[in-house]
């Protein structure tokens, strides 16, 4: 099953996709910010990753940046979770290259269905 | 997929009270000349989960009122917005207010409509006037068009040969386009360069497709909706396209850029919509949630360090079963050897689970720098507050329960003890007074100090009020320390008048009786002139006790370790017998009396009813010292600490107590209960 790396660095969205992309069968690992989520995703590749914008030490902008320079995760899905009111965020997400977002809030069957939409 | 979203309820109230906390110490902090980025953006952080998180667990109300907070942080951070006292006195009183909504939402309480009003209110006029120069993007709400008959799209796709790049793929969009109604496709090949020029992490292709089917727009707009940057789109009606006959495809980028606007306007309310609607089923669904279970959190190091110390346990019980099961005589030192091993993790693993109930007093002490920020410029006057030793660690329940007597006192301090900058020019000190809160641990005990360099307590004043109270008699001889104390009495009070600081109708009497409640004690030391001290002495733990058990009679009575000096022999000559007044000893030039446990609690059968033939313990209790005359002494133990009230009632002298290993009970003396108790 394919593997996804969720990043936030709020314990309790982190345990709620966790969970809902756990108990659709994805392999989840949870990672608390952008400097933490580097790191794993650099020790095992994950076919997606599903972060968070606003976080300390590294923002999940910063983090598609960095990961998008790997090669492993040249072409790899990265979806950010982001607020209604983060136009801007959007844009500056889409430079650093990531796929799409998932406008919070949202429940959990919005979230399998945006990972479905990228993963299948 | 249905996911009860109540299980995260409790992590997500957790998380943001400590989201609070951490925006109330950003806020008390900022500096208005020079404001610190990294405060503002923590601030910012803080209030942005928990506004995701609210929306997402269903708290609509919660979520609602902290994107107006957001919003204003947002535009402070990014330099839009100055950041003023006004504004951040706004910011703090919504901090509190959204304390409340969690809070009432958390215990299922009505929460107050018209305050959450009235602070969003006081947020809205923030946002609206202030010093921001640009105002608050309210994006205006597309009306949605909605086609009844609707035959389907046709779409005209060329993507930029860097979309790969972004990790979308055609080929997942079209299957999600043919999810909608039956697709035709055609590709075109005409981008593809040839074989040597050709770069595979490019994409060349670019497509026509039809979706047959009364589709609306808005759901094809959103699978585009991630790859409108990086593609051409046109999207047209059928019937359109077939009546114009002019197909737009010839052309597309210009019509792209027209076509392509619409879309992140339009495809944005739907899906707020529908989130909307989840909100509401979850909130229906939050009453289940209810109060759950207290929680605690732990680090994972003393997680593992239980873990450990359980896996020795399990080691060392599978030897001793082993040595059980053929056992000879010669097994003996084996089997002490295993006992003491056993005793010896059985006490690690008992001291890392007490451990895990232990956090540090910041807990309670956080929540000082913005009472004093408050009630300081409430009082007129100029306070700095120090905190010493947030680290010291105390049990759970001792920082739940010491959290108002604390504030009581630290209320009592700014208000009665700290003078106004005027005053305090005049009697020579610096017109800034300080309230310095230290913790350390001494002994058994944890030390909670409060203490101010304001005007001190004045001994005649205090005497004066007590006789016009009637709380002493004129003739009564009183110490300082005794003078001191009548403020704890019942119906004291030094203040001219109540003022809604401190005379919130909770006396000092109050206080102590809660610090006594928990086994502590409190002492007051102060200088007319220079300041109080308020030292709160409690235990460290509240279930666990290390005690000396000592015989008397048949009985076995527990002393609290902490509170033994020394245990002696005495002999006649160090005796003293006083007319009426009972019997002390002389310790190293200092009478202490003697209180004779059998007699005291009515033993029978005493063994040694001659003082030289017995011991004297000699115990410590709210800086009174004595000499318990006992049997014998037995062991040192732990004992765990059993409430006699719950299970009986309260017996003076007594503070608890416990099962021995035989099983017999034994009682845990109360020191400075006992002490009392031998005066009358």
């Amino acid at each position: 099953m394919a593997s996804i790396l969720a990043v936030d660095d709020s314990a309790s969205m982190r345990q709620m996709v966790s969970f809902t992309l756990k108990g659709a069968g994805y392999d989840v690992v949870e990672a608390v910010d952008g400097v933490d989520a580097l790191n794993k995703a650099k020790s095992k590749k994950f076919d997606c990753v599903v972060t968070d914008v606003n976080m300390p030490n590294k923002d999940g902008i910063a983090l598609i940046k960095d990961l998008r320079a790997l090669p492993d995760y040249k072409f790899v899905p990265m979806l950010m979770l982001t607020t209604e009111s983060g136009t801007d965020k959007k844009q500056q997400g889409k430079e650093a290259g990531a796929t799409g977002w998932i406008v919070k809030p949202f429940n959990p069957d919005q979230l399998l269905k945006t990972i479905q939409k990228v993963l299948g | 997929m249905s996911i009860d979203m109540a299980q995260f309820h409790q992590i997500f109230f957790e998380e943001s009270f400590e989201g609070l906390d951490i925006m109330e110490s950003g806020l008390l902090n900022l500096d208005m000349g020079d404001v610190d980025a990294e405060t503002i953006n923590t601030i910012f952080r803080a209030a942005h989960s928990i506004k995701g998180g609210s929306g997402t667990f269903g708290f609509s109300a919660v979520a609602d009122f902290t994107h107006a907070m957001e919003t204003l942080l947002d535009e402070m951070r990014d330099g839009r917005r100055k950041v003023t006292q006004p504004a951040v006195n706004v910011l703090l009183g919504s901090v509190d207010c959204l304390r409340e909504m969690l809070t009432a939402i958390q215990d299922e309480k009505i929460l107050d409509e018209a305050k959450v009003t009235e602070h969003k209110k006081a947020l809205d006029t923030e946002l609206n006037g202030g010093d921001n120069t640009a105002l608050p993007s309210v994006q205006p709400t597309q009306p949605i068009a909605f086609e009844n008959e609707n035959a389907g799209w046709r779409i005209a796709f060329s993507p930029h040969t860097d979309l790969l790049k972004t990790g979308n793929d055609p080929v997942r969009m079209f299957r999600e386009l043919a999810e909608l109604g039956q697709i035709d496709i055609t590709v075109d090949l005409q981008g593809v360069p040839g074989l040597y020029e050709l770069d595979p992490e490019e994409c060349h292709l670019s497509w026509q497709i039809t979706v047959h089917g009364d589709i609306p727009r808005s759901e094809v707009d959103d699978i585009f909706d991630w790859v409108e940057e990086h593609c051409d789109l046109a999207v047209q009606d059928i019937k359109q396209t077939t009546q114009a006959s002019s197909p737009v495809f010839d052309e597309p980028p210009q019509t792209a850029a027209i076509e392509t606007t619409p879309p992140s306007s339009a495809t944005n309310p739907p899906i707020v919509s529908e989130s909307g609607q989840s909100e509401k089923i979850n909130a229906d669904k939050t009453p289940s949630a209810g109060k759950s279970s207290a929680s605690i959190r732990v680090d994972t190091a003393k997680i593992d360090t239980l873990i450990n110390m359980v896996g020795e346990l399990v080691i060392t019980q599978s030897m001793l079963s082993l040595i059980g099961e053929h056992f000879d005589l010669n097994k003996l030192d084996q089997l002490k050897n295993g006992l003491a091993q056993l005793e010896r993790h059985t006490r690690e693993l008992q001291e890392s689970v007490m451990n895990i109930r232990m956090l540090p007093i910041s807990f309670v002490f956080s929540r000082f720098p913005r009472l004093v920020h408050d009630l300081s410029s409430k009082l007129g006057k100029k306070i700095e507050l120090q905190l010493i030793g947030e680290h010291t660690e105390v049990d759970k329940t001792v920082v739940e329960l010491i959290s108002d007597p604390l504030v009581h006192l630290v209320r009592n301090s700014l208000d009665h003890g700290i003078e106004t900058p005027d005053e305090r020019i005049a009697a020579g000190k610096q017109e800034t007074g300080t309230v310095t809160l230290e913790a350390y641990h001494r002994g058994g005990n944890i030390v909670i100090e409060v203490s101010d360099d304001g005007r001190g307590l004045d001994k005649d004043k205090l005497r004066a009020k007590a006789l016009e109270k009637g709380l002493i008699q004129d003739d009564a001889v009183l110490s300082d320390k005794q003078t001191f104390e009548l403020i704890f009495m019942p119906g004291f009070s030094t203040a001219e008048q109540l003022t809604d600081v401190s005379g919130r109708g909770v006396g000092m009497d109050v206080v102590k009786r809660n610090i006594q409640s928990l086994g502590g004690n409190i002492d007051i030391v102060s200088q007319l002139g220079t300041g109080s001290t308020m030292a709160i002495y409690l235990p460290l733990t509240l279930a666990i006790l290390d005690g000396q058990s000592v015989a008397v009679g048949d009985e076995t009575y527990i002393i609290p370790l902490g509170s033994i000096i020394e245990s002696i022999n005495v002999t006649e000559r160090m005796i003293n017998r006083v007319a009426g007044k009972g019997e002390t000893f002389r310790l190293r030039q200092e009478y202490l009396p003697i209180i004779r446990m059998h007699e005291i609690f009515s033993v029978p059968n005493a063994k040694a009813t001659k003082l030289t033939e017995g011991l004297l313990v000699v115990v410590e209790g709210q800086g009174i010292r004595c000499g318990l005359f006992v049997d014998d002494l037995l062991t040192q133990q732990q004992v765990v600490v059993k409430s006699l009230e719950a299970n009986y009632r309260h017996v003076e002298g007594i503070s608890g107590a416990t099962i021995l290993g035989d099983g017999s009970v034994a009682l845990i003396l109360d020191i400075p209960g006992l002490v009392r108790l031998s005066n009358h």
